[in-house]
């Protein structure tokens, strides 16, 4: 028999949606108890990402209503198993997309967990004691030690959260495909959440950086704030002939239908086109431009947690946090409403700890 | 008014030409330049029959222009050197592939891959630097600059070893390339054809497990008792595919016609890569999850760089490795593309162009 959400001995609260409208509201439910390698942590912010939305409508097919979702947790240690020795009490810390797999096959150990066949996700998943995950937008998480970042000092919590999975997202394709010369040039297809984020580490590495959108609307904060040296609207083939042939490899973000043909074709010879957008139907792929240019499309999915500590890091370096709009819990609704429009730049936080009551 | 063919250059030449898209090869005279300073001149003994000619006779890909010589897999004896030749000698066992000149100045001439040079000319159908055709290999002899001639190891014959001038290089490059040849590899090949078989000894060669996925289970004995190949996975077999899947490290995939990318994906491992170099003329379906859950890569390749297609005709020759051919004569030839069509032939038809290549 399914065991119900009160199935653990802490209790939690947070929003859920319980049917495919997505509509989210309270929801009582539990957390395990914390055991020798777990993490206690309160939760003061948590991204909205795009995926939540997908999710809490299930999009993809693969959601058990009632679901609690966000990946994207910032907040402090309130409690610590006897075998965790790497945090301390009131450590800033993050939780991201993964909370468990199997530790022992080839990829989680090569710090790869996200890529290992068990994966464990931080909502909408099975446990490894059978129970469900629930996610961030809720009041507390219990997760082991191993999938627990720390937030440098200098990155605030609120803008830091969605590096936990849009960072992370677009991070580990660059470093992964090669995609960090300086002075080469970077298309960064869609200005979302992960669009904006690849613009700020494109910069950061060195990159000659293209925005390549179909809001013309987005430009000048591509340009004057984010640091991209060009944008071009995609559906202006006067644009995109221009660009032809100019890229070495283009992160493509977008998760609706679109075509890949002119992405190819901006790409130089060698091109990578790399995705990381996950529509919800099958893309068309011409094959011709592939093989005349020895191009290639390749696919990414978030990053191990050795390395999304790395990113964060990286972004403490450089200073590199998300561009947010801050928002109460009870606002979720309006928020993911306007997220499917793309109204948001480019990330909306849930302002946890100041505005989930009970 | 422009010269006919046969009066366009000073030597004469004969061969066969399809003179419009119904692609039925005829007897054609025609004219091959003077042996130029670095060109390097050869009768031609073999020329194997690649798919591509087939499509160039009946203007599949909408860009050939009348009459056509087809054939880019060229072998034969040098009868003469231009003077500042240097790496040919007259008695030279030499080939052709599929191309005859580049720019020379830009990146990809300037790393060995004339290949992707945007001023590449192909060895025929393609206008060369002086504004006349080019002319392929079903003919008596054959005129290049010394960059794009490779020499043919004493121990190949020259039949069996023409059709690695195109297949071969085709296949080699993206094995090499996308990092294929590591014993110990797995390396899945799509398609049993004059690419897919060279691509299974090719594979064998660099000490990597290959399996054959093809449509035919037909081809199964042959896959391993004949060419090598450790495994044969029929791709209509929904259990054998099942089985096989995330067990791949590459796929070289040959086959041009449309098909389904999926099934094909699902078979590599976690950062595998699907490597197509048969190029179908429609976009296929790409399903975006599972390159994205296994970070897996999908890329193309087309044939090579000279320096690489003589370093694969060394490791031919190093490896005793030919393609399997079926010799013909020359006025078999319309036969032969009407059966290559219909991929009855086991894997590569080369025309005996030496021996029965006779002028009118």
């Amino acid at each position: 028999m399914a065991k119900s959400p009160e199935e653990h001995p802490q209790k939690a609260f947070g929003w859920a949606a319980r049917d495919p409208s997505g509509t989210l509201s309270p929801f009582h439910f539990s957390r395990r108890e914390n055991g020798d390698e777990d993490v206690t942590v309160k939760i003061l912010y948590c991204g909205v990402c795009h995926s939540d939305l997908h999710s809490v409508k299930n999009e993809w097919g693969i959601t058990r209503y009632p679901i609690v979702p966000g990946h994207e947790i910032v907040g402090i240690v309130i409690q610590l198993g006897n075998n965790v020795k790497k945090f301390k009490m009131g450590d800033r810390v993050g939780v991201g997309v993964l909370v468990g797999s199997c530790k022992t096959c080839e990829t989680c150990q090569q710090d790869l967990e996200n890529y290992c066949p068990s994966m464990i996700f931080t909502y909408n998943s099975t446990s490894q004691d059978g129970t469900r995950t629930y996610g961030g937008y809720s009041d507390i998480v219990v997760v082991d030690q191993r999938y627990v970042l720390r937030i440098p000092d200098n990155l605030p919590s609120d803008a830091a959260a969605p590096l936990l999975c849009a960072g992370i997202t677009v991070y580990s394709p660059m470093k992964y495909y090669g995609m960090t010369e300086p002075g080469k040039h970077l298309g960064v297809a869609g200005l979302g959440g992960l669009g904006h984020v690849a613009v700020k580490f494109g910069k950061a590495f060195g990159l000659k950086v293209t925005v390549i959108s179909t809001s013309p609307n987005k430009e000048d904060e591509a340009i004057n704030k984010l640091g991209a040296d060009s944008f071009l609207v995609s559906t202006n083939p006067e644009k995109v002939q221009a660009a032809l042939g100019t890229m070495d490899y283009i992160i493509d973000t977008v998760s609706a239908i679109h075509s890949l043909a002119p992405l190819l074709a901006m790409l130089k010879l060698n091109g990578k086109l790399i995705t990381v957008g996950l529509p919800d139907k099958p893309l068309e792929l011409p094959i011709f431009p592939l093989v005349m240019g020895r191009k290639l499309i390749g696919g990414s999915d978030i990053g191990g947690i050795k390395e999304t500590q790395e990113m964060l890091d990286f972004c403490a370096k450089h200073n590199i946090t998300a561009d947010i709009e801050l928002i109460q819990m009870d606002y979720i609704n309006t928020a993911m409403k306007r997220l499917s429009k793309s109204d948001v730049k480019y990330r909306f936080v849930i302002d946890v700890a100041n505005s989930l009551s009970q | 008014m422009a010269n006919s063919a046969d009066q366009e250059h000073p030597t004469k030449a004969f061969g066969w030409a399809a003179a419009d898209t119904s692609g039925v090869l005829s007897p054609f005279k025609f004219s091959r330049r003077e042996t130029g300073e670095r060109d390097v001149r050869f009768k031609v003994l073999y020329c194997g029959i690649c798919h591509s000619d087939l499509h160039m006779a009946k203007n599949d890909w909408g860009t050939s222009t009348y009459p056509i010589v087809p054939g880019h897999e060229i072998v034969g004896i040098v009868t003469e050197v231009g003077s500042k030749v240097e790496k040919f000698k007259v008695g030279d066992r030499v080939g052709v592939g599929c191309m005859v000149g580049a720019c020379h100045s830009c990146d990809s001439c300037d790393n060995d891959l004339e290949n992707y040079c945007p001023k590449m000319i192909f060895t025929y159908g393609a206008p060369y630097h002086d504004g006349t055709n080019t002319y392929g290999g079903y003919s008596d002899v054959m005129v290049a600059e010394e960059r794009y001639v490779v020499r043919i190891p004493d121990n190949l014959p020259l039949d069996a070893g023409a059709p690695l001038l195109c297949a071969g290089i085709t296949v080699y490059s993206p094995l090499q390339h996308f990092g294929l040849t590591k014993p110990g590899m797995h390396v899945g090949v799509v398609g049993l054809g004059g690419l897919g078989h060279v691509a299974v000894k090719f594979a064998k060669g660099f000490g990597v497990k290959v399996t054959v996925i093809s449509t035919s289970p037909s081809k199964k004995k042959e896959a391993i008792e004949h060419l090598g190949a450790d495994y044969f996975l029929v791709s209509r077999d929904p259990d054998q595919m099942q089985a096989a899947m995330g067990t791949m490290d590459g796929i070289i995939d040959t086959v041009s016609a449309v098909h389904p990318l999926v099934p094909l994906i699902g078979l590599l491992k976690s950062q595998g890569k699907l490597v197509m170099v048969g190029a179908p003329n429609r976009p296929l379906e790409l399903p975006v999850f599972p390159l994205i859950m296994g970070r897996k890569v999908v890329a193309g390749s087309c044939i090579g760089g000279m320096k690489e297609t003589q370093e694969m005709i060394d490791f031919a020759g190093k490896h005793n490795i030919t393609a399997d051919v079926e010799v013909i004569p020359m006025d078999y030839v319309n036969t032969a593309m009407e059966r290559l069509e219909k991929a009855d032939v086991r894997y590569r038809f080369v025309i005996d162009i030496g021996n029965t290549l006779k002028s009118a």
